[in-house]
């Protein structure tokens, strides 16, 4: 489903990812983690193109990327309705309601009818558990709430891989819960998934494999029983002996 | 005297350039006693009357220099000319600034009694210019044409008593001849010293000056009321002047003599045309405040696409594209919109003749755009960068990206600026009277000579615009909240 060879990527003179490569197979969720500044959402923002990079290719849901795609580039469009991204800060559209978040891609992109846009969003935000908030501005919505909109807006292109950008940050940790729900339920429904996250519970639950990312590449790679509870590497075991102490 | 208060629109007194020390007035004997008549006139007014030196700046001639140097002599004293607005040298005459006024005043009825006059030193004719193909052959064969002049003139007031307010009104001199020769207008109907200078000449070889007189006026020396023995020295000095052929000599010297100034002079034709407070009057305000308005509001629909362009070409564009769009609006923006509005329509005139009224919208639109531009390019700033990084994950395009997602939330940002501009538009919606838009503020003025007063068409023009601009303001208003309905003001 992915494969990311020789990820190179430099901003001015400080190299951010320094020869990443690693494969998904479809799937498999993968929680990233490791310390701030290792290259964790630049790795991903690579992965849709929303951040291009220096050397190396991507292989991604059938599209291939590589250095240099222009920002109207057709791969880039196809890439897009089969990567859903969610953020960390939500980025919902502020003059649009819930159902107008999730309608506007399939529409404008995908040239859905409306009717059947709408009755697609309507599924969704069912499946999030907002069935009832459609006609909301995200000013309306509390952070959980927006964020389980921005998954379900995500959601609607029908995508064969979901990138989470630190989901949970920006919240409550009574709204955290909701929000966590509704991604192990894409889990058990075999979706494909990249998580960059802090909470090592929910990687230690939900994911199939855990990558420590430190210093722009891939420190240690494995199943969570592995990696979060015998780390090998100095960084893993420093990091999760950091959040042990930190964390209940 | 032909400009008047087109010079100086408010008639607010503007001392352009008054030398040295404040001047008193006197009497005759106060003249004589401190040696010198003062005088006061206009340069505006500009040749052959009044105006500078082009050899020496600071130095002033013209006929009537010449005239009150010839008068002054006969009194036994010097004569020095004092710098006022036109349009206020009565007024400052009443109150003492300086002793006589001596530039192109008219001799009429209404001013007589208000004021001493002497006897003429000029006769002028109102003469009528039409084109060589033209047939028209005289002031009777108007009806129904399209007729230039400049406005508060006897020539104004003559149209206006013969075919009403039909006169298409002009700012300056060239201009009346340059739309004749164009075929914009009909006829021009001026008075001859501009007509000579300005209509029949090499320049404008198609144009020809009908010989009969239209009417006959003169220039006179005016004198304050309490000065009864100055207007009789003066006319004593015009007289001696006229006898021993000083003042034929002066007026031959500025091409100024003909058969007109020999002949008896003619009697004040002036009827008191002073109007009243009508109906009509306010059907002329409400007619010009329509013109104001869909001026405004063409020219707006013009400049927000075009600021649209500006600002997504300035933000987004690559460095030629965006540089091209800077360039525009330093452009437009760094330059007067009055100069704008003459260049797209004397400028432009031979290659694209265009209508007054479209040539306004065009002006203002392309200016108002260069404003909107910056407004536009900020708002589109404003927008967390988060909101295309959605959109782009989303799959939009670059330009769904901005239509759905960018200029929506662009347009909330920067409504109440918008609305700022147009109303600020809606005032400067009356520079395009300098290409003949008869709108709200100029039909103010015109009315305010016409009734002698500013207090009634004054108020007219505030509430019109007012009655504009605020019904445009609630809209926006509604229209922001409509829009921005989770913008809440930050706490302090």
């Amino acid at each position: 489903m992915i494969s990311v060879r020789s990820l190179c990527k430099r901003h001015g003179a400080r190299e951010v990812l320094t020869g990443v490569t690693a494969t998904v197979e479809r799937g498999e969720t993968i929680a990233i983690v490791g310390p701030s500044g290792g290259g964790k959402s630049t790795l991903l923002r690579c992965l849709n193109y929303l951040e291009g990079f220096d050397a190396g290719e991507i292989e991604i849901a059938g599209a291939t990327l590589v250095p240099g795609l222009a920002s109207a580039d057709p791969v880039l469009r196809r890439l897009r309705s089969r990567v859903g991204m969610v953020f960390q800060q939500f980025n919902l559209f502020p003059h649009l309601t819930a159902l107008g978040n999730i309608t506007l891609a399939p529409r404008i992109v995908k040239r859905a009818s409306r009717a059947a846009a709408e009755a697609a969003a309507r599924a969704l935000l069912a499946r999030v558990g907002l069935a009832d908030r459609a006609g909301s501005y995200p000013h309306e919505l509390s952070g959980g709430q927006q964020q389980r909109v921005a998954i379900a807006r995500a959601l609607a292109q029908e995508p064969e891989v979901m990138l989470f950008d630190e989901p949970t940050s920006a919240l409550d940790p009574e709204m955290r819960d909701d929000v966590m729900e509704v991604i192990r339920d894409l889990a058990k429904a075999g979706m494909t998934m990249l998580v960059v996250t802090h909470e090592m519970q929910f990687a230690h639950d939900i994911a199939s494999r855990v990558w420590v990312i430190d210093r722009g590449t891939i420190a240690e790679d494995g199943p969570p029983a592995q990696v979060v509870d015998e780390p090998r590497t100095d960084v893993a075991r420093e990091f999760f002996g950091r959040i042990r102490r930190t964390s209940p | 005297m032909t400009r008047l208060l087109a010079l100086v629109p408010l008639g607010i007194a503007v001392l352009a350039g008054c030398s040295g020390e404040p001047v008193h007035g006197g009497t005759l004997a106060a003249i004589r006693q401190r040696g010198e008549i003062t005088w006061g006139g206009d340069v505006q007014g500009g040749e052959p009357y009044v105006y500078e030196d082009p050899a020496q700046p600071n130095h002033v001639i013209g006929f009537e220099v010449d005239v009150m140097a010839g008068v002054a002599r006969r009194l036994g004293v010097r004569a020095r000319m004092v710098q006022y607005a036109w349009s206020n040298l009565v007024p400052s005459l009443e109150r003492g600034d300086f002793d006589v006024i001596a530039n192109g005043l008219e001799a009429t009825d209404e001013r007589r009694q208000r004021i001493l006059l002497s006897e003429p030193y000029f006769v002028y004719a109102e003469t009528l210019t039409v084109r060589t193909d033209s047939d028209i052959r005289s002031v009777f064969d108007l009806r129904g044409k399209r007729i230039g002049t400049l406005n508060q003139t006897y020539a104004y007031d003559i149209l206006r008593m013969l075919y009403g307010d039909v006169a298409k009104v002009y700012e300056g001199n060239e201009e009346p001849y340059t739309d004749l020769e164009l075929g914009r207008t009909d006829a021009v109907l001026l008075d001859n010293i501009i007509a000579d200078r300005y209509g029949c000449t090499a320049q404008h070889p198609t144009l020809k000056c009908l010989p009969d007189d239209v009417a006959r006026g003169t220039y006179v020396i005016g004198v304050r009321k309490a000065d009864p023995e100055l207007v009789q020295a003066i006319d004593a000095a015009l007289a001696s002047m006229r006898r021993d052929g000083e003042l034929e000599q002066i007026l031959r010297r500025f091409k100024l003599w003909d058969a007109r100034q020999s002949a008896p002079p003619p009697s004040e034709g002036h009827a008191n045309l002073a109007r009243g407070f009508d109906g009509g009057l306010v059907l002329q305000f409400v007619a010009a405040a329509w013109v104001t308005l869909k001026l405004s509001v063409l020219a707006f629909l013009l400049a927000v696409p075009i600021g649209t362009l500006l600002a997504v070409a300035r933000v987004y564009g690559a460095p030629p594209i965006a540089g091209a769009a800077r360039l525009y609006i330093e452009l437009f923006r760094g330059t007067p919109v009055l100069l704008q509005l003459f260049v797209l329509y004397y400028g432009l005139a031979p290659v694209v003749s265009l209508g007054p009224v479209e040539a306004a919208v065009l002006g203002l639109g392309l200016n108002y755009g260069a404003y909107e531009a910056e407004v536009y390019r900020g708002a589109l700033l404003a927008i967390p960068r988060g909101q295309s990084e959605a959109a782009r994950a989303l799959g939009l395009g670059p330009i769904q990206t901005l239509r759905h997602v960018l200029l929506p939330q662009a347009l909330r940002i920067a409504l109440p600026p918008m609305t700022n501009d147009f109303v600020s538009l809606l005032k400067d919606s009356s520079l395009v009277s300098v290409i003949t838009v008869i709108e709200l503020t100029k039909r103010m003025t015109i009315a305010a000579v016409d009734m002698r007063g500013w207090l009634i068409p004054g108020m007219l023009c505030a509430a019109l615009y007012l009655v504009l601009s605020f019904p445009l303001s609630e809209l926006a208003r509604r229209l922001e909240r409509r829009l921005a309905h989770d913008q809440r003001p930050l706490a302090l």
